[in-house]
């Protein structure tokens, strides 16, 4: 019986991982509502159904595996906020990714991050590493207020050095002004 | 505060190649890396003649070539017909030369020393007075020729300019190429580069010592941002300012002791002293803006450097030791990158006004701004030692280039490197 609720709420969760890669919000500790199945027959003679040894393995065990959720990889929150032209603000569409990090992190106290931030192309190659930096900042800081301590996040700055999109319009340059997570 | 723009004769563009310059090929030349463009020469030019020294085949180098391609690209002289056998000793017939239209004349030879160094000589003549006005006689080994060439060409801007020639300094810049950075160092000219540092990741942000013995410089390699300073000629190099968060905008105290850097290892991005090494930190800007891209006055007492604590950046003066900044920049709302003249007397810095960003020059004393380029995506402007002319990069036909141009902007010289985007370049200082 606890076998088969463990799996269904693995399978809720990653079910809900995915659509989270669809950029729907997702609370990973919600409780996955769980249904009742049929019992398994535990030996002949037993209540319900009444199939009595014909194929159903009676020693099988599903494994359930925590570790991917757990935090060692947060990815399908996706790693990239994007920012407005010249801010450095983190629009609301990205507070449920900063959220899941923080969990991610205040979870596991060793768990070691950088942001990077980066502008597009246009101006300074030191004030936009600035403002880079300030992005970066930003993003650390929504971290740091919801309870991730300041040394397990580093935040730095790439400037307009390591475009994603190396083209001249504001599209590339849209792509290009965002701060990325990534993993110690 | 009115903006002056200066009246630009039209241009004369002529597209000089570097390396084919001199008539006639020589042992050991390499396809020219750059190629010079000079746009808007002034009226009064200096002709002078420059004919090839004697034996100076016999070098690998054409020294006249070199002198020649100098004097002109300052685009203070116009070379006249130079064919002809002169040479340090010579008695010139003057009015041979004049009727060439040439005001002055150099002649001069190379000969080999028993110990492998090159003799090389030579002599300048005032043509139109007939007099001699002195030369003479450098021993160089045969990896420091164009040097010998450049110096060559410095004596003879002096002696008739009275300015001090640059030609025999160093530029360094970064290329990159696909994911391929590096600094190179290069002559004056464009020639003779040699690469300081390779790497797959950014380079940015370098500055040279003020003897020119090291570069400092912001480096990738780590994954972020790290102020390294490199011996040039041995190539020892170490990290000196590597804290949390990003580290950069290293610039030299006229005396070399002492950096400037951005550092954000407090949170933000803010200014702080350290010595040579990387010790002794202090912090001298305190705001919670953006203070970046510090510059050193030549007297070593102030500091300009960027904020855009008024809300858009703007350039601000400091004392070196701290304290109250005042505001240098009132035109436009978008001005940085800060360069001093050797004089202290006009600040170079790039403004942006739309999506166009352009080097300008401000008169520090009295406020006045000047426009000094045509193009419209510039950075970088750093000033040659003798105070005359600005490099900066800007984008030229699809491609990073560098540009030379006079404070005043009439005269402007264009280096376009084949095949790789340039940027970043700083003029190197007196004596190498």
């Amino acid at each position: 019986m606890n076998t088969l609720r463990i799996t269904l709420m693995a399978a809720t969760v990653a079910a809900a991982a995915l659509a989270a890669g669809c950029s729907s919000p997702v609370k990973l500790n919600d409780g996955a509502p769980v249904t009742d199945a049929k019992p398994t027959p535990v030996g002949p003679g037993a209540g319900a159904g009444g199939a009595q040894g014909s194929g159903t393995s009676q020693s099988g065990v599903t494994t359930v595996d925590l570790s991917k959720n757990q935090g060692a990889d947060a990815s399908a929150l996706g790693r990239v906020v994007y920012f407005d032209f010249d801010s450095y603000v983190v629009r609301d569409e990205f507070r449920p990714l900063i959220d899941g990090y923080a969990k991610v992190l205040t979870t596991a106290k060793t768990k070691k991050m950088v942001v990077e931030g980066h502008t597009d192309e246009r101006g300074g190659r030191e004030y936009n590493l600035a403002l880079g930096q300030r992005r970066a900042e930003a993003v650390a800081k929504s971290l740091a207020l919801l309870g991730v301590t300041s040394g397990q996040v580093e935040a730095v700055s790439f400037g307009e050095e390591r475009p994603a999109n190396e083209g001249h319009d504001e599209a590339a340059w849209a792509k290009n002004r965002r701060a990325e997570l990534k993993d110690r | 505060m009115p903006i002056l723009i200066p009246e630009v004769p039209p241009p004369a563009r002529r597209r000089l190649l570097g390396a084919l310059l001199v008539a006639g090929a020589w042992p050991g030349a390499t396809l020219a890396q750059f190629r010079v463009e000079i746009s808007g020469v002034g009226a009064t030019q200096l002709p002078i003649a420059v004919p090839r020294f004697r034996e100076e085949d016999k070098t690998g180098q054409s020294i006249a070539g070199i002198v020649r391609a100098d004097l002109e690209r300052s685009g203070t002289f116009r070379i006249v017909d130079s064919t002809g056998d002169v040479d340090e000793t010579s008695r010139p017939d003057y009015s041979q030369w004049r009727r060439r239209g040439a005001d002055a004349l150099v002649g001069g030879s190379a000969a080999r020393l028993a110990d492998g160094r090159f003799d090389v000589r030579y002599k300048l003549w005032d043509v139109v007075k007939g007099s001699d006005l002195g030369g003479q006689a450098l021993a160089v080994v045969s990896s420091d020729l164009r040097l010998a060439a450049h110096r060559i060409a410095d004596a003879v801007y002096e002696k008739l300019t009275g300015d001090k020639g640059v030609f025999s300094t160093r530029i360094a810049y970064v290329t990159k190429v696909a994911n391929r950075y590096t600094l190179r160092i290069t002559d004056a000219d464009g020639e003779g580069g040699q690469v300081a540092l390779n790497s797959t990741q950014p380079i940015i942000s370098p500055a040279w010592s003020p003897d020119g013995r090291s570069l400092a410089y912001v480096s990738f390699e780590s994954g972020k941002a790290v102020v390294w300073s490199q011996d040039v000629g041995t190539g020892n190099r170490r990290a000196i300012a590597n804290f949390t968060g990003s580290n950069s905008a290293p610039a030299w105290s006229p005396d070399g002791s002492t950096l400037a850097v951005t550092l954000s290892r407090d949170g933000g991005s803010q200014i702080y002293l350290m010595d040579r090494e990387g010790g002794n930190v202090r912090r001298i800007t305190n705001s919670s803006a953006i203070d970046t891209e510090p510059v050193f006055t030549a007297d070593g007492k102030s500091i300009y450097f960027v904020s855009d604590r008024g809300g858009s950046p703007q350039i601000y003066r400091v004392a070196s030791n701290g304290g109250p900044a005042d505001r240098v920049t009132f035109s436009g709302s978008y001005n940085i990158s800060p360069a001093l003249s050797p004089d202290g007397r006009t600040l170079a810095y790039v403004n942006r006004n739309g999506s166009e960003f352009k080097v300008m020059t401000m008169d520090i004393a009295g406020g006045s701004v000047q426009t000094v380029s045509d193009t419209v995506d510039d950075e970088s402007p750093s000033f040659a030692p003798n105070g005359k002319l600005i490099i900066y990069a800007t984008r030229a036909q699809g491609r990073d280039v560098l540009m030379t141009t006079t404070l005043d902007g009439r005269i402007r010289t264009r280096l376009l490197s084949s095949g790789v985007d340039v940027r970043e370049p700083v003029w190197g200082p007196f004596g190498r």
